[in-house]
């Protein structure tokens, strides 16, 4: 943590997020900035802290039945869709 | 005779009741206070259409709690039929399919929904600047900025636009504007209220919270909004207070802690000041001043944007043009489709929390960064409970500088995220807190004071703040727009 | 030349039958109209949230039991991060570091093995395969491909799905067809899935590598997909084992890499090398709070524990005098076991039921998860031939029509006009006439061949044609020779 070897670009393409050059040198300076000053939470000792959790709640949803949206509506948003289907470039497996 | 447009929700309620004015009348004169005014605040994304407006005024059962009364909202929540932008242009275009869980509450208590109010991109930020829609302006002074993210809101609400305003706060979101345009602006406990509907930024952070020009009103809103929803698997099944009748004991016998490690250097001295009057006052009017520490307290902001850019770095994957919003033309193929829709559709300061966030849980750093921040997450969390033995609520000032200048800070992304410094740790530890006006700078700029409660400790928060604000005069000042 | 050795690891994803979806009140229903089983929470709109549905987790939980699970006493739920069209939010749900069930095995059966190695002594028959893990995720839609797009459907997408994994104890690929089998026979037992591979309600991902007989470290493992059935794997894995030896023989080395089963010409084809290693950063669901299985749900699913093959098995050699084969066979399927003790509940020789059933039905190729007879008629028929009323010859006789008429025995005895002759003085003549006309058996018998009184027997039948009781002819038969 305490030297911020970020590379913005790769980590840019595991966010599927293009990056032009000029973005990519500013992102590089500022990132390397902020994790400089995280790296400020080496100094706590953690050692005998359990990682922050929300409550165990048994908060569960019975398997029964509600409503849906109609066909139109759920596609209503849809940038291209053809016979019901949300279209898009064909995916490569 | 004031404006109807500068009263508070409770007197508008008062009035309706009594006939002495219709739901109708409320929304004529607010649909004209907003087209005078927001020209110059630009607060809205979408301005109240008025035809409907007028409308759903007339129809409105005055005998609901909010019966009649128009209520703006930030452009987060869903509104089902109506666009849900977040300020970003990746979702031009979208029409929301649902409801949010917090419009239908507000829809069954009677309330009028009118318009949607700017925001920090997908929430993020500090001043409103983050916006597809442009600026929105401090009421008290047009060249400041009305802070963020949910500085539409507050404008709204502090420009006398609204008659109050729902916002999310997720580390500081709500009372950091609300402090910078001189209104009240509650962050209720995590789990009080349903997410579900909210565009989710930070999802173990983010609570929708009211904007209004009193504490009453807040406590009137809370009523209202708060409760278990079964679609939100973090909102926590418990009871609903009448938190107005919080509001019926003085601030006899409170304790009220101060925290040593929100007095730094850093903090504007008008801001220090005014503050440290507050507590006098407090004081004075009977309650107990009690010294604590909160000894995590700077390590927050680095805890939050560690945190918050993690959450958002996958809450932020389902924006890609697939199924909604924005697509780019001619894609090349479906790597590029994401790629250059996301390029295009998202602002920088959206782009630097992805990549901040993907490159914390990334293979190989997620211990180093996550990890390490939940566990000193845990830690701040202690601190608050510990110190919620010694008080009842917690008096700090909620942000360390009054409003600055539009531009001010865009090129220094850090300095932007320390002015959040005094508000994050309440949303890292699950708690609620509350900012009021407590004075103003020289320059006529609103100073808030933010009064931390424990987690469900909401009453305690609005018994002190309605208690230091009906003592005080600061809330009744209107900026002249 | 060494000899190799194949391990062989399997990944099989389990499509849970329940009402409606894991996180949504979707229906959870293969096959309607596109897009027809949507709502904003499993299209990933803005906003939402999910909410888990408790009957996938009791199914879970009690699959973990049946497979000899330990069972986590928190279950927590962690989003796994990848863009691809077919994931409306661009992660899924899934389980990371703390599945909900962990180790457990499925033990082998020799039934479960393919036909045509059961007779094979070199065969562990019973081994136990054991599980790594067993987690909690949603499914992803469903997508088409054209020319030039893909078009997709997300009513498959958030539908609760279990992911099953084995340790490399996988040796063969008749012992993956096996572990298939017998995983596939539980989950049917316990009715947490109908895991019909054919209908992508199980789905199952290989990885395998080889090494020389006796080395400790593994090959390189290679991952075979679209497979598409069960015995779609073992021929895969026919192929790549042959495929991965020859290589390695002729100094190829195995690259790491996916390949793609193509049933059509019985080959795996290349898909994709792995050059970097997917980053899924894992994290837990800010949006769902940890819960307590000991809370309740375990408790539930233990309550729902079915008996499962193995115990059944021995209940039915106990209980009902069947023979080991036939207790296993009948046990290989609940809906088989669970007609067998209708069928057999009041016959008077069960093992008699037991044989119609397994070779008389079987022989017809009636379906068998619904057997379209009343099973009463199954007593009702052995009985009468405990009885004497009818002889076994005859019983073969009615069998077909029972079955193919939902008819009872009885009737079906009087419509065909078959009863048994049991009139002695009537049997005693035919016996006289088949005497008379065979001298040479009565010979036999004299001179101390005894089995010859059976082509006389066989003579006294043909003359009743068919219907005199075969018992009662036996005893007049050798009361006369001896006489
Ligand atoms: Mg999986
Ligand atoms: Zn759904």
């Amino acid at each position: 943590m305490a030297s911020p070897d970020i590379d913005v670009r790769y980590v840019a393409d595991l966010a599927r997020l293009n990056l032009s050059d000029a973005e990519a040198a500013t992102f590089q300076k500022q990132l390397s900035d902020i994790l400089g000053y995280v790296a400020q939470l080496e100094k706590v000792d953690v050692s005998s802290v359990a990682a922050f959790s929300g409550p165990v709640v048994n908060n569960l949803r019975p398997d029964v039945l509600g409503e849906s949206l109609p066909v139109e509506v759920a596609l209503s948003n849809a940038p291209q869709q053809e016979n019901n289907l949300i279209v898009v470039p064909k995916m490569i497996e | 005779m004031s404006a109807l447009y500068t009263e508070s929700v409770a007197s508008l309620r008062r009035k309706l009741a009594a006939k002495e004015i219709t739901a109708v009348d409320v929304a004529d004169q607010l649909l004209a206070r907003i087209e005078q005014a927001d020209g110059k605040l630009n607060a809205y994304n979408f301005k109240p259409d008025a035809a409907k407006v007028r409308a759903a005024a007339q129809a409105a059962d005055l005998s609901k709690p909010l019966g009649g009364v128009p209520i703006a909202i930030k452009d987060v929540i869903n509104v089902q039929g109506d666009p849900c932008t977040c300020s970003s242009k990746i979702l031009q275009g979208y029409t929301a399919p649902y409801d949010a869980t917090v419009i239908k509450k507000l829809r069954e208590a009677g309330a009028v929904l009118v318009g949607r109010t700017n925001m920090d991109e997908f929430a993020m930020g500090s001043s409103t600047e983050n916006s597809s829609w442009g600026v929105t302006r401090n009421p008290w002074d047009t060249d400041r900025i009305p802070g963020g993210s949910s500085g539409g809101s507050a404008a709204v609400v502090g420009g006398h636009e609204a008659f109050a305003a729902l916002g999310s706060d997720t580390g500081g979101s709500i009372r950091q504007p609300a402090a910078l345009c001189g209104c009240v602006g509650l962050k209720p406990t995590y789990g009080r209220v349903s997410r579900y509907g909210l565009v989710a930024f930070a999802s173990s952070l983010d609570q929708i919270g009211p904007f209004t020009k009193t504490v009453e009103d807040a406590a009137l809103l809370m009523e209202v909004i708060s409760g278990h929803d079964p679609k939100d698997n973090t909102s926590v099944n418990r009871p609903v207070p009448k938190y107005t009748d919080a509001l019926k004991q003085d601030l006899r016998g409170m304790k009220l802690g101060v925290p040593k490690e929100y007095f730094i250097s850093g903090i504007d001295p008008e801001v220090e000041a005014a503050t440290k009057a507050a507590i006098e006052h407090f004081a004075k009017q009977g309650a107990e001043i009690v010294d604590i520490s909160l000894p995590h307290t700077e390590y927050a902001c680095a805890v939050y944007y560690i945190i918050a850019p993690a959450e958002a770095s996958a809450n932020l994957a389902r924006f890609e043009g697939v199924r909604y919003g924005n697509r780019v033309k001619n894609p090349k193929d479906i790597l590029d489709l994401y790629r250059s829709t996301r390029e295009q559709g998202f602002g920088p300061e959206v782009k630097r929390r992805i990549i901040l966030g993907t490159y914390v849980l990334s293979s190989g750093y997620y211990d180093a960064y996550y990890n390490r921040a939940q566990k000193v997450r845990q830690l701040i969390k202690r601190d608050f409970e510990q110190a919620f033995t010694k008080c009842d609520a917690i008096l700090t000032p909620t942000s360390p500088t009054a409003a600055f200048k539009v531009g001010e800070k865009t090129s220094d992304p850090l300095q932007m995220y320390l002015a959040d410094i005094f508000t994050i740790a309440v949303n890292l530890a699950g708690v609620c807190g509350i900012s009021i006006p407590c004075g103003f700078t020289k320059s006529k700029l609103p100073i808030g004071l933010q009064i931390i409660g424990a987690q469900w400790g909401e009453e305690n928060v609005l018994r002190a703040a309605h208690g230091y604000e009906q003592t005080t005069e600061w809330h009744k000042e209107v900026p002249q727009i | 030349m060494a000899e190799y050795e194949a391990v062989i690891g399997l990944e099989v994803h389990v499509q849970l039958k329940t009402n409606t979806k894991m996180f949504c009140s979707c229906k959870n229903e293969f096959g309607g109209a596109p897009n027809s089983h949507v709502c904003p929470v499993c299209l990933g709109m803005p906003g939402v949230l999910p909410t888990p549905n408790e009957e996938a987790i009791i199914k879970t939980i009690l699959t973990g039991e049946m497979l000899e699970c330990q069972i986590a006493p928190r279950c927590k739920f962690d989003r796994k991060n990848y863009f691809y069209p077919d994931m409306p939010k661009n992660y899924q749900i899934s389980q990371y570091d703390e599945p909900l069930c962990a180790n457990g095995a499925v033990t082998l059966n020799l039934l479960a093995f393919p036909k045509d190695v059961q007779n094979d002594p070199k065969v562990a028959f019973d081994k136990k395969i054991r599980l790594e893990r067993i987690h909690l995720e949603e499914d992803v839609a469903k997508s088409f491909h054209y020319e030039t797009a893909s078009g997709i459907d997300f009513n498959r997408a958030g539908t609760p799905l279990m992911e099953i994994v084995s340790k490399a104890d996988i040796a063969t690929p008749e012992e993956a067809f096996a572990y298939l089998t017998a995983l596939k026979q539980i989950l049917i037992y316990g009715g947490v899935s109908d895991a019909d591979m054919e209908k992508g309600q199980m789905r199952c991902d290989v990885n395998v590598s080889i090494r020389p007989k006796g080395q400790k470290e593994y090959g390189t493992k290679v991952e075979i997909k679209n497979l598409n059935s069960i015995s779609a794997v073992r021929k895969s894995l026919h192929y790549e084992i042959l495929r991965q030896t020859a290589d390695v023989e002729a100094g190829v080395p195995i690259i790491q890499q996916t390949r793609r089963w193509d049933d059509g010409r019985g080959e795996t084809f290349m898909m994709r090398t792995k050059e970097k290693a997917h980053d899924y950063r894992y994290f837990p669901d800010p949006d769902l709070l940890p819960l307590n299985t000991e809370e309740g749900l375990h408790q539930t699913a233990k309550s729902r524990l079915p008996e499962l093959p193995a115990a059944k098995k021995s209940r039915l050699v106990a209980a009902y005098a069947v023979t080991e084969y036939q207790a296993s066979v009948l046990a290989s399927e609940v809906a088989l076991a669970n007609y067998f003790e209708k069928a057999a509940a009041t016959a008077k020789n069960k093992s008699a039921v037991a044989n119609f059933l397994l070779n008389d039905y079987f022989a017809t190729g009636g379906d068998i998860e619904n057997i379209p007879v009343n099973p009463e008629f199954f007593s009702e028929l052995s009985n009468l031939v405990e009885e004497g009323k009818i002889n076994t010859k005859q019983a073969k006789e009615v069998f077909p029509k029972m079955v193919a008429e939902n008819k009872a025995p009885s009737v079906l005895v009087k419509e065909l006009g078959l009863s048994q002759i049991t009139d002695t003085a009537a049997l005693e003549a035919l016996c006289d006439q088949a005497i008379a006309a065979n001298p040479r058996s009565v010979a036999d018998f004299k001179a101390g061949k005894t089995n010859a009184v059976n082509a006389l027997k066989g003579q006294v039948m043909k003359l009743s044609k068919g219907q005199a009781n075969p018992q009662v002819v036996g005893d007049i038969l050798l009361k006369k020779l001896s006489a």
